[in-house]
């Protein structure tokens, strides 16, 4: 069966979906995606969605469960790169991925997630103290 | 009102749920809709397909470009043979679902398109007919 690439960069994972995707293909991804922030120690999850011309609420529902799911093993999740469209359609479709932490380009989802961890790096820091 | 395009699909496994988004595309790109709503109408699409085959036990689309008093549009109708839908009042309302789904599919679809008509009888199965004009 297809697999989306799930790549390494750092402390985090990135995931560029680049496919329509079916809705075994998105199950498979949210697995996936699990058992690499495991296996990778990894503090943040960015999924890029720019090349989606939609979001229909069973990939709506699998951004959320990822978000959830990163959430509890201690990672963070951005989705960046939402088509304008989209996320009209989104909004009117009934879903607001509130659960869901979004920013405008891959760029800037990083940064939201080095924050993050920079932030907690000092937490740490001040503990030791 | 005429019908200047048929097309059908067969909806039976979860692949033909992308199949019919992207005949959905095709017809809404052929017709002019503007991005946002061929956006619309392809993401309602892909709720209803899915519906048909999870709730429906498969079925089949017949997607046409239809024409009304000069204006252009695109018209889906799906049908299945499945077990129907005993209260469509509630099925309609968000959060509703009897299913895995987050009941936002049948509410949502009708509110992303212009027109939207149900048909179900319990044991008889059900039909959606949307339309997204220009």
């Amino acid at each position: 069966m297809d697999r989306i690439p799930i790549l390494k960069f750092g402390n985090a994972l990135l995931v560029t979906i680049q496919v329509d995707m079916h809705d075994r293909l998105a199950t498979a991804l949210e697995e996936d995606l699990t058992s690499k922030i495991v296996a990778h120690n990894s503090r943040g999850v960015l999924i890029d969605i720019s090349a989606l011309e939609i979001v229909d609420s069973f990939i709506g529902r699998m951004l959320d469960n990822i978000a959830a799911v990163s959430r509890i093993l201690d990672a963070d999740t951005v989705v960046v790169g939402m088509r304008p469209a989209v996320a009209i359609t989104l909004v009117e479709l009934g879903l607001s991925l509130t659960g869901v932490k979004t920013a405008l380009n891959v760029e800037r989802g990083m940064a939201l997630i080095h924050d993050r961890l920079a932030g907690s790096e000092a937490d740490d820091a001040d503990d030791q103290d | 009102m005429p019908t200047t395009k048929t097309d059908r699909v067969a909806i039976k496994i979860s692949d033909d749920v992308v199949r019919v988004r992207q005949l959905t595309r095709a017809l809404s790109v052929e017709v002019g809709l503007s991005l946002v709503d061929q956006t619309k109408i392809v993401t309602a699409s892909s709720e209803l397909a899915r519906n048909t085959l999870d709730y429906g036990g498969g079925g089949e689309v017949t997607a046409e470009i239809v024409e009304q008093g000069g204006r252009r549009g695109v018209r889906l109708t799906f049908e299945d043979k499945g077990p129907g839908i005993a209260d469509i009042e509630q099925a309609l309302k968000d959060g509703f679902t009897s299913g895995k789904g987050m009941g936002l599919g049948l509410g949502g679809a009708k509110r992303l398109c212009n027109e939207f008509s149900i048909d179900s009888r319990p044991g008889e199965g059900t039909k959606v007919t949307i339309a997204r004009w220009k």
